[in-house]
């Protein structure tokens, strides 16, 4: 079942594990030095990330269709959560359901590895289709918000996010721009995986490295208006260890060389902050702290794949051009 | 037979429906009542309410749960009374009822006095979707005629936005579920209802909730 993703991802996945377990040990030496400190949050938070992993891990295994559904349901269930934040009018009731619809035929698309028509569908044939619907209602009061809100919606969470699942079925052109560099013959079985792998990795890597080097360094707030906690030595330092990641795990995991690893890594961290604070100023709007509860510690599933929704179209049309 | 029914309809439709595709954000379903007799009231959106509701309970206190619903709708015909009362397991009440022939509240009472756990919507009907109504009074009747039996208040809010009144096609939204807890009769049908009143206002305020537009 597993033979068909390579050693480099299988070590990847046991270095997460590892990781993972290292959270763990520090909990449990926090918890033995400052007994009445409360970590609450912080072990919810750890513990779902072991879920996260673990079934990211599962679904690769299994086959490329399978990891295709998860990403649609992770979709669906983004969008669902940005929909029930956001105001909607009554009237369009039945334009969702067609927006929900989009996500079923993204997400075919995907499978059937139908490029032409994943890349089009949303922005073109969505993006006429559900205006003239909401038209067809006859409702003009609040149409140019209501279109709005549902597009940037589809747009982030399931456009966006459908690109990350889009990687597992990239393979090096025989006219590529840059030449792929495979580690090893087998790796080339499962070369789209271990992009996902990659972009998955780095974007929730930034996100942790932003929160730790905003922590512990700078005073110079980025956007103190939407992002308190974001400062401009947190920004440099969490793009800076996202660099030195991907130029560290790039070359050995995917068929990237070091100057495409480097270059991804720096639009993973610039993009995957950009992401970030988008979602932020949504819930700084709608004067929310999370975007949902489905994911105990993190918030909603929106909290989490924030970062990805800017970071996977990013990444994949880079390695589209040098690749494709 | 028909148990065996009610409880694959449950666990194999309304569940899955409900967890997956609605999804709910649960606050304190530890409060709720764990066995009867025990009254739940809760505001009034959707035909998903008493599913939201029944699936909070579990498959285990399925059996004892039962939701209270309107007479006149739900056993209109054999089928739908046959779907009601067997598989959904309502306790019909007469709504309107002119003149005084019958005690409306027999059938509450009856399924209080063996142990049930009642589900009220004391709102009536389901009224404009995602606006709360004031309560009617007949649960201080329940109350009085049953001052033992504990009324535990539920906020419910998205499921008038997935399927409202007068549509048939569900869209998803998440569903918050507050739970407040119980209150007893308090020995005046004025200080009851307005305790329950102020509880659910008080599990309203609980969450800035994204206003539906009314066009």
């Amino acid at each position: 079942m597993f033979s068909h993703l390579s050693t480099e991802i299988h070590l990847t996945f046991a270095a997460i594990a590892a990781l993972l377990l290292l959270a763990n040990a520090i909990l449990v030496l926090r918890r033995r030095s400052v007994p009445d400190r409360d970590d609450t949050e912080l072990s919810l938070r750890v513990r779902t990330w072991w879920i996260i992993v673990a079934s990211f891990a599962a679904v690769l295994a299994v086959s490329r269709t399978t990891a295709v559904v998860f990403f649609a349901f992770t979709s669906f269930l983004a969008f669902k959560e940005f929909l029930s934040l956001i105001p909607t009018r009554r009237a369009d009731h039945r334009v969702l359901f067609w927006a929900y619809l989009a996500i079923p035929l993204q997400y075919l698309w995907v499978g059937t590895a139908w490029f032409g028509m994943f890349i089009i569908f949303i922005p073109v044939y969505m993006f006429i289709w559900l205006p003239t619907r909401m038209v067809l209602i006859g409702e003009t009061k609040g149409f140019l918000r209501a279109i709005g809100t549902v597009q940037w919606g589809l747009m982030t969470t399931v456009f966006s996010l459908s690109h990350a699942a889009m990687l597992l079925f990239i393979q090096p052109g025989g006219s590529a721009r840059v030449a792929a560099v495979w580690a090893d013959e087998s790796a080339k079985a499962s070369g789209g995986a271990a992009l996902l792998v990659f972009l998955v990795l780095l974007t929730q890597f930034n996100d942790v490295a932003q929160f730790c080097w905003g922590k512990t360094v700078g005073k110079r707030k980025v956007i103190p208006k939407v992002s308190p906690g974001k400062t401009v030595g947190g920004l440099i330092g969490g793009v800076a260890s996202t660099v030195a990641l991907a130029g560290l795990v790039g070359p050995w995991l995917t068929f990237l060389d070091l100057p495409r690893s480097l270059i991804a890594g720096l639009i993973i961290g610039v993009s995957g902050f950009a992401g970030d604070v988008s979602i932020s100023a949504l819930k700084r709007d709608l004067g929310v702290k999370d975007s949902g509860s489905t994911l105990p510690g993190h918030g909603g599933v929106l909290d989490r794949v924030d970062s990805l929704t800017y970071t996977a179209p990013l990444f994949f049309h880079f390695i589209y051009y040098c690749y494709g | 037979m028909t148990d065996v029914l009610r409880h694959l309809y449950f666990l194999l439709i309304v569940r899955p429906v409900i967890l997956v595709v609605i999804g709910l954000n649960v606050r304190r379903s530890n409060l709720l009542p764990d066995q009867g007799p025990a009254v739940v009231v809760a505001n009034h959106n959707s035909h998903l309410d008493t599913m939201v509701l029944m699936t909070l309970f579990g498959m285990r206190r399925l059996k004892d749960v039962h939701p209270v619903a309107a007479a006149d709708h739900f056993l209109r015909n054999r089928l739908m009374a046959w779907f009601s009362t067997k598989i959904i397991g309502i306790i019909p009440l007469e709504r309107e009822i002119k003149g005084v022939r019958r005690d409306p509240l027999a059938g509450i009472c009856q399924a209080l006095d063996e142990g049930k756990i009642l589900i009220l919507f004391p709102e009536g009907s389901r009224g404009a979707p995602e606006i709360r109504e004031a309560f009617k009074t007949g649960i201080a009747h329940i109350a009085k005629r049953h001052p033992e039996v504990p009324f535990t208040p539920v906020f419910m809010h998205g499921l008038g936005r997935s399927l409202p009144k007068g549509e048939g096609i569900l869209v998803p939204f998440f569903c918050d579920v507050f739970i407040g807890q119980a209150i007893g009769w308090t020995g005046k049908k004025d200080s009851f209802m307005q305790a329950i009143a102020d509880a659910m206002s008080a599990l309203e305020a609980e969450k800035e909730i994204p206003r539906w537009e009314t066009s």
